[in-house]
């Protein structure tokens, strides 16, 4: 089995997990650029966070067989933050980047005219910069967040198949799936989603424009959820076609829109700097 | 601090026992005329004749030469892909007083694989020492990558203890000292010392020493008297 986790914040995880992750078969992901729990301060933060996410990142990843992608954006936790706003002038410069994807997480936390402003100038950007776009959805007043997203997605002039609407439930999905938007669901062990409810969610809206992620990050979290999932999927009498779709073809077709996914890695290493002996020695025991 | 350096050591070597793998005599001449005929070299043209014109257009073309050139090995110039070396040329065509400026920025502002280019370029351009600071930056990372290109022949640079510590770290980190441009010319006395005290340790630990390193520390120690 293969598995593309569309959305998972590796920063915040351990070498163990990319392992654990390589031997499960996750074997691509992308994440995208998101609050890190703790404010940032000024545009700095975010472009040093950036940097890593196209540079030390992807190199850690291919340590384990893990081909690594990105999507650039002012999140929406932040877009209110007049610190953070002046970032928005330094994306296009990133967006331009090799290995990225997406112009994401954009989106809405407590909808205000501040995170309107935000969303709004990053949906041009995706449109200016032939980019796929990822929207996070809010927690709180989930389904009044989610209409007023696609609302602005509508009015933004973008393509609806170039937009994947993240971290929907059984009360949201219906929302969105009539729009040509992706529908993105996360995968959390107590809150969001659980596999058996997102097994039930593919048995009554089918498995087109679906993307199923683990969204892990620093918070209770699980990478391997995308696993339990297929898995679930399984038991409940899918078969491998549907779960490949689910799990791989699905999230590819999606990225692959940005003309930027990369997926040569997973068959033929780079010259010298992937074998695993070599590039093994600067992480695995780097540092001692 | 001071490291005791161990009296047998001979001093820095003048003939190389390893030959040089890095370009280190690549120009900007020989990778233009590496594109010739190549299906990429329309791009190539328009945009180095765009960063002759308007400088701020290679914050785009830059980013984008991955795409547009390709990224397989360039034909006819050893140790160098076809994304680098449109790179290199970008860079070149940069007016005077532009081209510090942008190159910090691009490296700045450059994912690995742009900070990659941007440091295999240094020795080609005429940019004197102003680039230095961008040799420390990847040195200090673990990228194996970054650390390699930071290597070439601009690394003349570097003063000898800030070049030691990066041969170490190469040595530490697993990346190939074939990288190292002029690597016997300049190893002295004190990286020989810094090689044997980590032999020690990799041996302590029970780990082999890489091969490349072991064969410099027999270099620099061999022919005591
Ligand atoms: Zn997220």
């Amino acid at each position: 089995m293969r598995i593309f986790d569309p959305h998972i914040h590796m920063t915040s995880r351990t070498t163990d997990d990319y392992a654990r992750m390589a031997a499960a078969g996750v074997l691509a992901v992308v994440e995208p650029s998101f609050w890190l729990g703790q404010p940032r301060t000024n545009p700095g933060s975010f472009t040093d966070y950036f940097d890593s996410l196209l540079g030390w990142e992807p190199y850690r990843a291919a340590q384990f067989g893990v081909v690594h992608h990105a999507t650039i954006a002012l999140n929406p936790k932040e877009a209110g933050d007049p610190r953070c706003v002046p970032v928005l002038d330094l994306l296009p410069r990133y967006l331009d980047k090799d290995r990225v994807v997406a112009v994401g997480e954009i989106g809405y936390d407590s909808m205000t005219p501040e995170e309107d402003d935000a969303f709004e100038r990053q949906l041009a950007l995706a449109v200016e910069h032939d980019l796929p776009a990822l929207v996070h959805t809010p927690h709180r007043d989930k389904a009044r967040g989610t209409r007023r997203t696609l609302e602005l997605v509508a009015a933004s002039g973008i393509d609806p198949g170039r937009v994947a609407v993240d971290h929907l439930n059984e009360v949201t999905v219906g929302l969105v799936s009539g729009t040509g938007c992706w529908m993105g669901f996360s995968i959390y062990p107590e809150t969001k989603m659980s596999p058996p409810r997102m097994v039930e969610i593919l048995r009554r809206h089918g498995t087109e424009r679906v993307l199923v992620n683990s969204a892990a990050d620093w918070g209770v979290s699980d990478p391997l959820l995308t696993l339990e999932t297929a898995n679930a999927m399984l038991a409940a009498g899918f078969d491998e076609d549907d779960v490949d779709r689910v799990m791989w073809r699905n999230p590819v077709e999606f990225y692959a829109q940005s003309g930027r996914l990369d997926l040569t890695g997973l068959t033929a290493a780079e010259p010298s700097f992937a074998e695993p002996t070599f590039a093994g020695s600067s992480i695995k025991r780097g540092g001692e | 601090m001071n490291r005791p350096v161990e009296p047998s050591v001979k001093p820095p070597m003048r003939s190389s026992g390893t030959p040089p793998v890095q370009a280190s005599d690549e120009s900007i001449e020989r990778l233009r005329d590496a594109f010739q005929g190549a299906p990429q070299e329309a791009w190539l043209d328009g945009a180095v004749e765009a960063v002759a014109g308007r400088p701020g257009s290679i914050a785009r073309s830059f980013a984008a030469a991955g795409r547009r050139a390709g990224r397989a090995p360039l034909a006819g110039v050893p140790g160098w892909s076809a994304d680098e070396a449109a790179r290199a040329l970008l860079l070149a065509a940069l007016p005077h007083d532009r081209l510090t400026p942008e190159t910090l920025d691009l490296y700045r502002y450059g994912d690995a694989d742009e900070k990659r280019a941007v440091l295999k370029a240094l020795p080609l351009l005429p940019i004197g020492t102003a680039a230095v600071p961008l040799l420390l930056d990847a040195l200090r990372t673990n990228d194996a990558r970054l650390l390699a290109a930071a290597l070439g022949p601009y690394a003349r640079h570097l003063d000898q203890a800030a070049w030691r510590q990066a041969v170490l770290k190469c040595v530490f980190t697993g990346v190939p000292l074939n990288a190292v441009d002029r690597l016997d010319e300049r190893a002295d006395a004190e990286l020989a010392a810094m090689l044997a005290a980590f032999a020690e340790e990799r041996e302590a630990a029970g780990r082999p020493m890489p091969q490349d390193a072991e064969a410099l520390l027999r270099r620099l120690t061999s022919e005591e008297t």
